[in-house]
C-alpha cells in the first residue's frame, strides 16, 4: 500500500503564490543531489550525499587549514602588468580588470602564513575562478616569495594547485615561471624544508610541469583532474579512446605520481601528520 | 630544395639563373653578363625578403624541411667523436630525444636534443620531435652523468611540444618535465642551450634551462604554438599570424624581454641555405659561451643561474 496518496492531480499552487528559493541556498552536485548550502559549508564543501568535492578557492582552503581562520597574507599587493600589450578577442588589461571585479581577488594565487594545529605553515593557494587559475608573472613571483619566506623562517610550505596552466597572455614570461618556481623549490629542498604539493581539481598544464609534481609528497582530493595535456588534446592527437578514470587523482595514484588521496575533511590532519613524521616531531 | 610561399621570388630567380647557365653551356652565347645580373638581383631579393620577416614567417622558417636538425649539428660539431648514448634505464629509449658525448674543439660535452625526421618514415620514427616522459628522463640521466664527471652540457631545442599521448600521461609527462626543470636549475656544470628550430612550451623548457640560452635568428620560443594559441583564444585556426605577433616569440622579442641571452645570426636565406656556415657560427657560440662559465665554481654557477631565472617576470608591486 502506498504511504501517500495524491488526491488532486497536477500542481495546484498558483504561480504568484509560489515561493522562490534565493540563489546560493542550495547546491546541486554533478550526480544531481541537492544539498543545503550551509550544510555543504559545514562539511568542508563536500557533498554529504555523494562525497563530491566542490571546487573551492583560497578563502575556503585557508579556513580549512589555518587554526581559527587566522593568518597573515603575504605580498598582497603584487598584481599583473601587461608587458606584451596582449590582445586577442579582448585586451588582457580588460580581462584582468573584469576578473578582479568579478572575484575580488588581485590574481590567481594567494599566499599566507599562519598556524595549523598550532605550528607555523606557509600556504600558497591558487584560485581557479581568476582567469582559470592561470600562472603568469604574478603567480610565479608570489609562489617564489612564499618559498623564500619558508626558507628564511624555516617553515614548511604547502602549495595548493588549481590551474588550467600557464597564462597565454604573458606568453614566454609565463613559461619561465616554471623555471623560476622550480629553482626556488630546489633551494627549499637543499635546505631540507618539507614541501607538500596538494593537487586539486583541476591541476593541468604548466603547473604539473613544475611545482605541482615536485612535492616531497604529492597529494590530492578524490576525483580531481590532474594531467599535463588536457584530455581533449590527448584524444584528438592519438585518436585513442581514453579510460574512464583517465587523469583522475585515482589514476595518478595508481600510476605512481601521488602519495595519497585524502578527503577534504581529513586534509588538515593528514598534512600535519606527515610533517610531524618526516621532521621526527611528536604527533600533534 | 623546398620553398616557402614568401620565398617564391627567390625560387623564380634561381630558376632563371639556372636556365641562363644552361643556355651558356649548351650554346656559344655569352651569358656571363646576364648571369651576373640575375645573381645580383637574387642577393638583393633575398636581403629584402629576410630583412623584414614577420613573426609568422620566422615560425615557418623554423619548421623548414631542409633546416639542419639536432643530429646534423652533433655530427658536424663533433665529427667522429660523437658517441650516442641510449635509454632512460626505466622503460625504453625515446627516439625523439637523443643524446651522447662528443668533443667540440678539445672539450668534451654532453650533447642532448630533440630530433625530428627528414621524411615520412623517419618523422614517424622520431615522433615528430615530440618526446615522451622517458625522453626527458633519458636527458636527465645524461645530465646527471655529465655532472658527476664535470662535463658541460649542451642542449639543442627543436620540438613542437612534449607528446600529448595516453601513455605519456600514464608515465607522468608533467612530472618528468618538472623534475628536469628543477634539476637543471641546480646542476653543477655549465649548461648551454641553443634553440635551433621550434621551442614549444614545457616540452622545450624540459631541456631548456641554462646558464646561456641562445636562439638562432629564425626560430621561435613561447608558451604555446601560434596555431594552438589561435584556436584557444580566438576559437579558430585562422588567427595564427596575429597570434604569432601577439606572443612575441621571435629571437629578437625574446632577447628584448631578457628571457634568452643571445641571438645567433643565420646565413642570408636561413640556416638551411648554408649549413656549413650555420654549423660554424653555432660552434663558435657554444665555445665562447663555455669560456664564460668554465672557471666559475659550481656554487657561483648555480647561484648565478638561479638569480637569472628568479628575475624573470613583469608585475606591479
Amino acid at each position: 500500500m502506498a504511504w501517500f496518496k495524491r488526491t488532486q492531480k497536477g500542481i495546484q499552487t498558483p504561480t504568484e503564490q509560489k515561493k522562490d528559493v534565493p540563489k546560493g541556498l542550495w547546491y546541486k552536485s554533478p550526480t544531481g543531489k541537492i544539498i543545503d548550502a550551509e550544510q555543504l559549508e559545514n562539511n568542508f564543501y563536500v557533498s554529504p550525499e555523494d562525497g563530491y568535492h566542490v571546487r573551492i578557492g583560497s578563502v575556503e582552503y585557508f579556513k580549512i587549514l589555518f587554526d581559527d581562520n587566522k593568518f597573515k597574507e603575504l605580498d598582497k599587493n603584487i598584481s599583473s602588468k601587461d608587458p606584451l600589450n596582449f590582445e586577442d578577442t579582448k585586451k588582457y588589461t580588460d580581462r584582468l580588470k573584469a576578473a578582479q571585479e568579478k572575484t575580488g581577488l588581485t590574481d590567481a594565487v594567494r599566499t599566507a602564513v599562519g598556524k595549523s594545529k598550532g605550528k607555523d605553515l606557509v600556504i600558497a593557494c591558487m584560485d581557479f575562478k581568476f582567469i582559470g587559475g592561470s600562472m603568469g608573472s604574478v603567480v610565479g613571483e608570489k609562489i617564489a616569495r612564499a618559498a623564500d619566506y619558508s626558507l628564511k623562517h624555516n617553515i614548511p610550505l604547502v602549495i595548493i594547485s588549481k590551474s588550467g596552466g600557464a597564462r597565454m597572455m604573458e606568453a614566454a614570461l609565463s613559461l619561465m615561471q616554471l623555471a623560476k618556481t622550480s629553482a626556488k623549490l630546489a633551494q627549499l629542498a637543499d635546505a631540507k624544508i618539507p614541501y607538500i604539493s596538494l593537487c586539486t581539481d583541476p591541476t593541468t598544464g604548466g603547473t604539473t610541469a613544475s611545482f605541482a609534481m615536485l612535492g616531497d609528497i604529492n597529494i590530492s582530493e578524490p576525483g580531481a583532474l590532474i594531467g599535463f595535456a588536457g584530455p581533449r588534446v590527448v584524444k584528438d592527437t592519438t585518436g585513442q579512446d581514453l579510460p574512464k578514470d583517465f587523469q583522475t587523482a585515482e589514476f595518478l595514484k595508481e600510476h605512481g605520481f601521488l602519495d595519497f588521496i585524502t578527503p577534504r575533511s581529513e586534509l588538515k590532519d593528514k598534512i600535519n601528520l606527515y610533517l610531524d613524521l618526516i621532521l621526527n616531531q611528536p604527533v600533534r | 630544395m623546398e620553398y616557402l610561399d614568401f620565398e617564391l621570388p627567390i625560387k623564380e630567380l634561381e630558376e632563371q639563373y639556372q636556365k641562363a647557365c644552361n643556355i651558356g653551356s649548351e650554346s656559344n652565347v655569352d651569358v656571363t653578363a646576364t648571369c651576373k645580373q640575375i645573381e645580383k638581383k637574387l642577393i638583393e631579393t633575398k636581403k629584402d625578403i629576410y630583412k623584414n620577416l614577420t613573426a609568422w614567417q620566422r615560425v615557418q622558417l623554423s619548421r623548414h624541411p631542409n633546416r639542419p636538425y639536432t643530429l646534423d649539428y652533433f655530427n658536424a660539431l663533433c665529427g667522429d667523436t660523437f658517441l650516442e648514448l641510449h635509454g632512460d634505464r626505466n622503460v625504453k629509449d625515446d627516439k625523439a630525444m637523443i643524446g651522447g658525448l662528443g668533443k667540440i674543439g678539445d672539450q668534451s660535452f654532453m650533447l642532448i636534443g630533440q630530433q625530428k625526421g627528414y621524411n615520412t618514415k623517419t618523422r614517424q620514427y622520431r615522433n615528430f620531435g615530440m618526446a615522451n616522459p622517458e625522453g626527458y628522463r633519458k636527458a636527465l640521466r645524461l645530465m646527471k652523468s655529465a655532472e658527476k664527471f664535470g662535463v658541460p652540457v649542451v642542449c639543442f631545442v627543436d620540438t613542437p611540444g612534449a607528446y600529448p599521448g595516453l601513455e605519456a600521461e600514464e608515465r607522468g609527462q608533467g612530472e618528468a618535465i618538472a623534475r628536469n626543470i628543477m634539476e637543471m636549475t641546480r646542476l653543477k656544470v655549465p649548461i648551454i642551450v641553443v634553440i635551433i628550430g621550434e621551442g614549444a612550451s614545457g616540452g622545450a623548457l624540459g631541456i631548456g634551462v641554462g646558464d646561456k640560452v641562445m636562439m638562432l635568428e629564425n626560430t621561435w620560443y613561447s608558451v604555446i604554438s601560434p596555431e594552438s594559441c589561435s584556436s584557444i583564444l580566438w576559437r579558430s585556426w585562422e588567427y595564427k599570424e596575429i597570434a604569432a605577433d601577439a606572443l612575441k616569440l621571435t629571437a629578437k622579442d625574446m632577447k628584448k624581454q631578457k628571457l634568452i641571452d643571445e641571438i645567433i645570426k643565420e646565413p642570408l636565406g636561413g640556416a638551411h641555405s648554408n649549413r656549413k656556415e650555420t654549423f660554424s657560427t653555432v660552434k663558435d657560440a657554444i665555445l665562447s659561451s663555455y669560456d664564460e662559465f668554465k672557471n666559475l665554481s659550481p656554487s657561483d654557477l648555480v647561484n648565478k643561474r638561479m638569480d637569472k631565472y628568479s628575475a624573470m617576470g613583469v608585475f606591479k608591486a
